[in-house]
């Protein structure tokens, strides 16, 4: 019986296919979308703006009468509460993911990882909340120097809110780990502590460093909390206690403004935008190919 | 002998040691939950006076006892309106296309390389994008829509990666079963695809919205306002065709904006205001994600295949 590709039958499957087909391939263009928003917007910038200006410039007041465009500021404000963030989110991520694929009972798991799951889902406007009216106040009393925009406060906080996503990522990554290995330690007696240290970490080593690295990457990204509790001032400073801007937050700050479409402010935040998408892209790259590998090896 | 001593005090030492990281272990996961109760508590305190049914009922006012939420809470049902009917099609679609549909060749591994991706992606880039794409090119103005097809694009990713996972999970011998029959692909997926795996495919919808619930950056930069005294035009009416589209089309602003125009303020009444709307975000981002953990540990417990 041959296959008549004009039966009804047939022509609805085809025509089915094709429109789940465009829903998946809608995907790309979201990403082509993205590139051309940015770069076109960006490429407006930097006919007004040198390249080398930018991101060599050490001032960023494109809202001033005297207009700088050194990003510098920007980027030195994202470094320092990402490193803030990632300081308190590595040790604890690791920490809960070594207790969470080694040590822990089966219910206290059950219990555990749905709580970290909420934690990831409240609304981040919410900690910029806590992190300004509850954080740094607290903060306050033991640091008298701390301003009360500071880099410190939503740095913690924001640490705090991508542990989860370290410690699941470090989890899976533990957990790939195959058996006979933690066999082979513990045959040569060692404590469950001292092959987590010793030999699973090393062995789950390129696991680990995605989860750091992706970690790092929604620190880099995030906004609320630093728009919030960070202060809205550029400042090339690596002192925590000072207020700072972050890219992320001078985007904020422009689009509460008033920047008329098509001027330089207006495009200012696109060449910001696309700076802030180039280096997460950069860092997911990263971090999923360190995960693929440690797919590959066990 | 002495040796012997030595060798087991060291032991002992060990055994102390790995017990004591134990304990570090417990302690350290607890810190996420203390930190939810405290933050729970502080806005409970701060917020719980000012929760009324006048609040509820009241637009946004330079006076904080008199402030509300009216505008905010409308307007966020309405973009989640537009999220929902835009994301929730697409992601079901472009899930059951991966898994079931697409043939393994370098254009479905772009596909699937490129949502990784996007899952990356901060969500103020989003708003960049809406802002260039929605706003200015296709002239919808600092919309409701525009803000939900923002919030639709940045959760797609999410609802994708959940449809697909939830798939993934059927046996293929429920498939050879279907097709053994004389289905087609579609029926199938109709009658056995989709409805085995609706418990993990609803989660990832319940968690999505929750996401884009509680969003705010990217409704910033499409430019919501802060402070609007009015309601968009109500989508259904009295008269003929009875349901209008012209709400799509107004400006409007959500909770998270609401909440975050207060927390900037200087005034301390409005940071209770600001409490009192975090809470209401809070209980209710932290109610959809315990119905979609529920949901999910419930249909894990009761598919055995």
């Amino acid at each position: 019986m041959k296959k008549n590709i004009f039966s009804r039958r047939h022509i609805k499957e085809t025509l089915i296919e094709g429109s789940l087909m465009m829903a998946a391939t809608l995907s790309i263009f979201i990403t082509a979308g993205i590139v051309y928003v940015l770069g076109s917007e960006a490429y407006g910038f930097f006919k007004v703006v040198s390249l080398k200006e930018f991101l060599t410039g050490t001032e960023w007041t494109p809202l001033f009468a005297t207009r700088k465009f050194g990003i510098l500021p920007l980027v030195a404000g994202t470094l320092l509460t990402t490193v803030i963030a990632v300081i308190v989110a590595l040790p604890l991520g690791l920490i809960i993911a070594i207790y969470l694929s080694e040590y822990a009972p089966h219910k206290v798991r059950e219990v555990v990882k749905p709580v970290l799951e909420l934690l990831v889902a409240v609304p981040t406007v919410v900690y910029g909340y806590f992190a300004l009216l509850f954080l740094t106040p607290l903060l306050q009393k033991f640091l008298p120097d701390l301003s009360g925009f500071n880099a410190l406060s939503p740095g913690l906080i924001m640490g705090i809110m991508i542990t989860p996503y370290v410690a699941s990522v470090s989890e899976d990554s533990i957990k790939a780990v195959p058996m006979h290995i933690r066999e082979g330690s513990y045959a040569m007696g060692a404590t469950k502590l001292q092959s987590s240290f010793m030999v699973l970490i090393p062995a789950a080593f390129s696991g680990i460093a995605a989860a750091f690295i992706m970690g790092m990457s929604r620190a880099i990204g995030e906004t609320m909390v630093v728009a919030i509790a960070a202060g809205m001032m550029p400042n090339l400073t690596a002192n925590p206690f000072e207020p700072v801007q972050t890219l992320t937050s001078y985007i904020v700050q422009v689009s509460l403004g008033d920047a008329p479409h098509g001027t330089i402010e207006y495009k200012t935040i696109f060449a910001a935008g696309i700076l802030l998408f180039l280096i997460t892209l950069f860092f997911n790259i990263m971090g999923f190919w360190l995960r693929e590998k440690i797919r590959e090896k066990y | 002998m002495k040796n012997m001593e030595d060798i087991k005090s060291k032991i002992a030492k060990r055994k102390i040691f790995n017990n004591i990281f134990a304990i570090i272990g417990l302690l350290s996961t607890m810190v996420g939950l203390a930190l939810l109760v405290t933050l729970f508590i502080d806005l409970a305190i701060d917020g719980t006076p000012r929760l009324s049914y006048k609040f509820f009922t009241s637009f946004p006012s330079r006076f904080p006892d008199e402030a509300g939420i009216l505008s905010a809470w409308v307007g966020t049902c309405l973009v989640m309106l537009v999220t929902a009917s835009a994301a929730i099609p697409i992601g079901i679609g472009a899930g059951i296309y991966l898994e079931e549909y697409a043939r393994k060749n370098w254009f479905t591994s772009i596909i699937e390389i490129n949502i990784n991706n996007l899952a990356g992606v901060p969500s103020i880039i989003y708003g960049l994008l809406a802002l260039g794409l929605f706003v200015y090119f296709f002239n919808f103005g600092e919309s409701i829509l525009t803000a939900g097809l923002a919030l639709a694009l940045l959760i797609l990713p999410m609802i994708i990666m959940a449809v697909r996972e939830a798939i993934r999970a059927i046996p293929n011998s429920i498939r050879e079963a279907s097709y053994a029959l004389g289905s087609t692909k579609w029926q199938t997926v109709r009658n056995h695809i989709i409805p085995y795996s609706t418990g993990g495919i609803l989660t990832g919808i319940i968690i999505g919205l929750s996401r884009a619930i509680g969003e705010t950056a990217p409704i910033i930069t499409v430019g919501a306002l802060t402070f609007i005294a009015f309601l968009p035009p109500s989508p259904v009416s009295g008269e003929f065709p009875f349901i209008n589209f012209k709400w799509l089309l107004a400006p409007f602003t959500v909770m998270p904006i609401q909440m975050f125009s207060w927390v900037s303020r200087p005034q301390q009444g409005f940071h209770l205001n600001a409490a009192a709307a975090g809470m209401i975000l809070l209980v209710m981002t932290l109610a959809m994600n315990a119905i979609a953990i529920y949901l999910r540990y419930k249909f894990r417990k009761k598919v055995k295949w």
